[in-house]
């Protein structure tokens, strides 16, 4: 399936990414190339056979109910962008 | 002392021949003196390295060491190491300092091995000749006018040139074993769930597995033995005893079967490749193992396969940069959508782009079914050919690349040739099946892999192999001219 750069313009808008609009050609023919190239997929039957998520057939464990977590508050948003008064802070959503 | 092996610089501490702070400080020396040509470490931290190395002289004089205690290893810049720099080679994580260690940075640490630095590679772990680092390309020692491989190719590289004995990897898609084979080392990616994956920044949930790059089989078993292990934190981590690796290396080969893919010696392999092959083949032989043709029907697919499956999965994973709780973030975002597209416009390279948005697309309604259930279907295909195949043979041998090491910025704009060098490899991470690269031969002083593949769980087996194969040759012993 080829796509084109409203294609790109869309899927990149749905991924929030912004893309600079000189790059949006290219970008269009990379993906296009390598949809292409998974195309071939379709070269194989797979009706009734199961899909794979995982490699290993396993279940989730469980464990005990327990606080296993300290409060590390302050550690993880030395790292933030920007945190005032424990919140981390975002452009204003609500005019 | 460059070319001891793990064992040889175990002894040699343990008798106070050497100390650890003299060990790292030689290899210190050689990445200050060889890696401006190479760019194999994004970090070094020589002030930590170096207190972990007195600390592990202690431990050594008080009697509480390991085989592991007081070597100096190299950590590929993927794992989290608490207070030192944790980037993924991404402009989105050049500022991330993370607040806690992986659990393999943890468990390398009890063992008192000793962290050098950070290793180079491809962007997010996308990328097969370490070319799309946010820090430039890693060069290939054997060749600088070449990539290493990719995407752990600054622990291939740096391995290689001796400027470490040791270096974590992971293997998302061949990302241990094409750098491997490209630099003449040895690589093993354990099956999927045997190294714990907490704290190791995730790509494609799946299919990533962390693993280790020495120059011999031996000295790798040593590392993933003390890597591998069941890890609570790690919900699909593997809760089963750990083999013990090194016990293992000098089991006899007689009568071993492997099998050689029909599909994996078609025109699209380098016949010079194919003669190594051959020859190590014929070295087997001599050491007892019966080798037969196989059949992987489904062998072609398992490059389209991954090329939904792991962007499907990326797209998702890296969904979390957002500019908000840590990482880059946009210079005056007007809102929160300009916050949140630029910051991940800017803070990503092309290629990790071009991967969201195939995922992205893949995943998105109307798409889902052609593409990502497919991909799902094809890949039980391909898990199945693996599950037959084991019914006749015990290990399965074959390439590791279709060629060797190539150009840089040879296959730089076209994502889909890129894409084909892993043809061997990523199927093996489709099952989740374990794999090893070790040398096998040069062409034009370029260095050849080859690869074994094991049933689940067969990790001791795959180094044994290797191991017995490195007895009887020395291409594992050849050193990049330049870095003396």
């Amino acid at each position: 399936m080829a796509l084109g750069p409203s294609d790109v313009e869309k899927i990149a808008h749905l991924a929030r990414l912004a893309i600079d609009p000189t790059d949006v050609e290219t970008y269009a023919r990379n993906l296009s190339d390598i949809l292409a190239f998974v195309d071939q997929l379709e070269s194989v039957d797979t009706r009734d056979v199961t899909p794979m998520a995982h490699p290993l057939d396993m279940t989730q464990r469980l464990r005990e109910d327990v606080v296993t977590e300290t409060d590390r508050r302050e550690h993880f948003q030395a790292i933030a962008p920007a945190v005032d008064k424990g919140l981390y802070l975002v452009p204003r959503v609500i005019e | 002392m460059i070319e001891k092996s793990v064992r040889e610089l175990s002894a040699d501490l343990h008798a106070r021949r050497v100390s650890s702070e003299e060990l790292t400080r030689h290899f210190l020396s050689r990445i200050a003196r060889h890696d401006g040509r190479l760019n194999s470490f994004i970090t070094v931290c020589e002030e930590q390295a170096l207190a972990a190395a007195r600390e592990a002289d202690i431990r050594l004089a008080e009697g509480r060491a390991g085989p592991l205690t007081g070597i100096p290893y190299a950590h590929k810049d993927i794992f989290c190491t608490e207070g030192i720099r944790t980037s993924c080679a991404s402009r989105m994580l050049d500022n991330f300092i993370a607040p806690y260690d992986a659990t393999v940075t943890e468990k390398l640490r009890q063992a008192g091995a000793v962290m050098l630095g950070k290793t180079n590679m491809d962007e997010f772990a996308m990328g097969s000749s370490n070319e799309t680092s946010y820090y430039g390309p890693v060069r290939n020692p054997w060749d600088t006018e070449r990539v290493p491989g990719g995407s752990s190719g600054g622990s291939a590289a740096a391995v290689a040139a001796r400027l470490t004995p040791l270096a974590t990897g992971t293997d998302t898609g061949g990302s241990i074993r094409q750098p491997a084979a490209l630099t003449g080392i040895t690589g093993i990616k354990p099956t999927y769930g045997r190294v714990s994956r907490w704290g190791m920044i995730a790509f494609a949930s799946s299919l990533d597995q962390g693993g280790a790059m020495a120059r011999s089989a031996e000295d790798a078993a040593y590392l993933l033995a003390a890597m591998a292990g069941f890890d609570p934190r790690d919900s699909t981590c593997a809760d089963r005893p750990v083999d013990d690796y090194v016990a293992h290396l000098e089991d006899d080969l007689g009568g071993l079967r492997i099998g050689l893919p029909k599909e994996y010696f078609t025109g699209d392999l380098d016949a010079r490749v194919g003669a190594c092959i051959e020859a190590a083949v014929k070295v087997l032989e001599g050491l007892g193992v019966v080798f037969r043709d196989i059949h992987l029907p489904h062998a072609h697919l398992a490059v389209p396969a991954y090329y939904v499956v792991a962007p499907a999965e990326c797209s998702s994973n890296l969904s979390r940069y957002d500019g908000v709780r840590f990482g880059y973030r946009c210079e005056n975002p007007r809102d929160l959508e300009d916050l949140y597209k630029r910051t991940r416009g800017e803070g990503f390279g092309a290629e990790v782009k071009r991967r969201i948005m195939i995922g992205t697309y893949a995943l998105s309604a109307g798409y889902y079914d052609a593409y990502y259930l497919k991909a799902q279907q094809v890949r039980r295909l391909i898990a199945a050919d693996f599950r037959n195949a084991f019914e006749e043979v015990d290990l399965i041998l074959g390439p590791t690349t279709p060629a060797p090491a190539f150009r840089l910025g040879e296959k730089v704009d076209d994502p889909v040739t890129m894409y084909l060098s892993d043809v061997y490899t990523i199927a093996v991470n489709l099952a989740g099946l374990p794999g090893l690269s070790a040398p096998c031969g040069f062409i034009d002083g370029l260095p050849v892999g080859m690869q074994l593949i094991g049933n689940y769980f067969e990790e001791a087996r795959l180094l044994n192999v290797a191991h017995r194969y490195q007895q009887e040759t020395d291409w594992h012993r050849r050193r990049p001219p330049g870095f003396d």
